[in-house]
């Protein structure tokens, strides 16, 4: 399935949704969305990876270089994923000890965007 | 036994026509399915591991992909890279995962040995027989029907 990416805003926060297959040829266009994003300015951006169908390394690269970009700029990068083949590769990776990871997006949004550090629930 | 041998240019849109296979093949191999996420996954690092290699060096030869089924499922994956290329294969520590020196690719390169290492108990990284190149041999057990 095609990549999708659909953006709307949660009070201060910027939730970027994404669908389909993010792998080595549709992860750069999540690239350029999330580079778009902090360029325009949005500080506190959420990831719901809920209609992901497939995440490989270099999908995970791109959450990386998009939570590195915004703590550089003072902001907050969070995902919101409740499913266990998805959480299974955080867990392998060692990246669930990196991303904060939220259940949903109500859980991701409703936290201050100060609180990058604080043990998120699905984590 | 059957074999199925895939080649394809090295460029990322055929990463996922490689994936599809190598599903198809392990499903009608006898894999059990709570295993075809991890098949699809592994496969797919993979051959986006020989994709970058071969652009990388500028190396224009197709990758290779050969599935065969026999006692266990098998999948070779073979790049054409200078074999040192394969060295420092190695999983990244936690700490070192959002290090603001580490580049993406190295991040990329880490994290997808992490995941091969990971969903693969029978992985092998090895020289190919003859001339340059890498073989990544993952093997999975199949329940016959």
């Amino acid at each position: 399935m095609e990549l999708s990416l659909t953006t709307r805003t949660v009070g201060e926060h910027t939730v970027l949704d994404v669908g389909g297959e993010v792998d080595v040829y549709t992860a750069p266009r999540l690239r350029e969305r999330l580079v778009e994003l902090v360029d325009g300015g949005a500080r506190h951006v959420v990831v719901d990876l809920a209609r992901v169908d497939f995440l490989d390394s270099t999908g995970l690269g791109v959450l990386v270089g998009a939570l590195k970009r915004l703590r550089a700029a003072s902001g907050s990068f969070g995902l919101v994923c409740a499913k266990e083949p998805l959480l299974k590769i955080f867990r392998i990776t060692a990246l669930d000890q990196v991303f904060p990871i939220y259940p949903s997006v109500e859980a991701a949004t409703s936290t201050s965007s100060g609180d990058r550090d604080d043990n998120p629930p699905a984590a | 036994m059957a074999t199925v041998r895939l080649s394809f240019s090295p460029a990322p849109v055929h990463v996922r026509t490689a994936r599809l296979v190598g599903v198809a093949v392990a499903r009608r191999a006898g894999v059990a399915e709570e295993l075809l996420d991890e098949v699809r996954l592994a496969i797919g690092e993979a051959c986006t591991r020989a994709v970058a290699l071969h652009n990388q060096y500028g190396i224009p030869d197709l990758v290779m992909v050969e599935m065969s089924d026999s006692d266990s499922y098998t999948v070779r994956v073979i790049d054409r890279a200078p074999i040192e290329a394969s060295i420092g294969l190695t999983k990244l520590p936690p700490d070192e995962l959002a290090d603001e020196s580490l580049t993406d690719e190295a991040l990329t390169t880490g994290v997808g040995f992490a995941l091969l290492a990971g969903f693969v108990d029978d992985l092998q990284v090895r020289p190919v027989d003859e001339g340059a190149g890498t073989e990544v041999r993952m093997v999975w057990p199949v329940h016959r029907r």
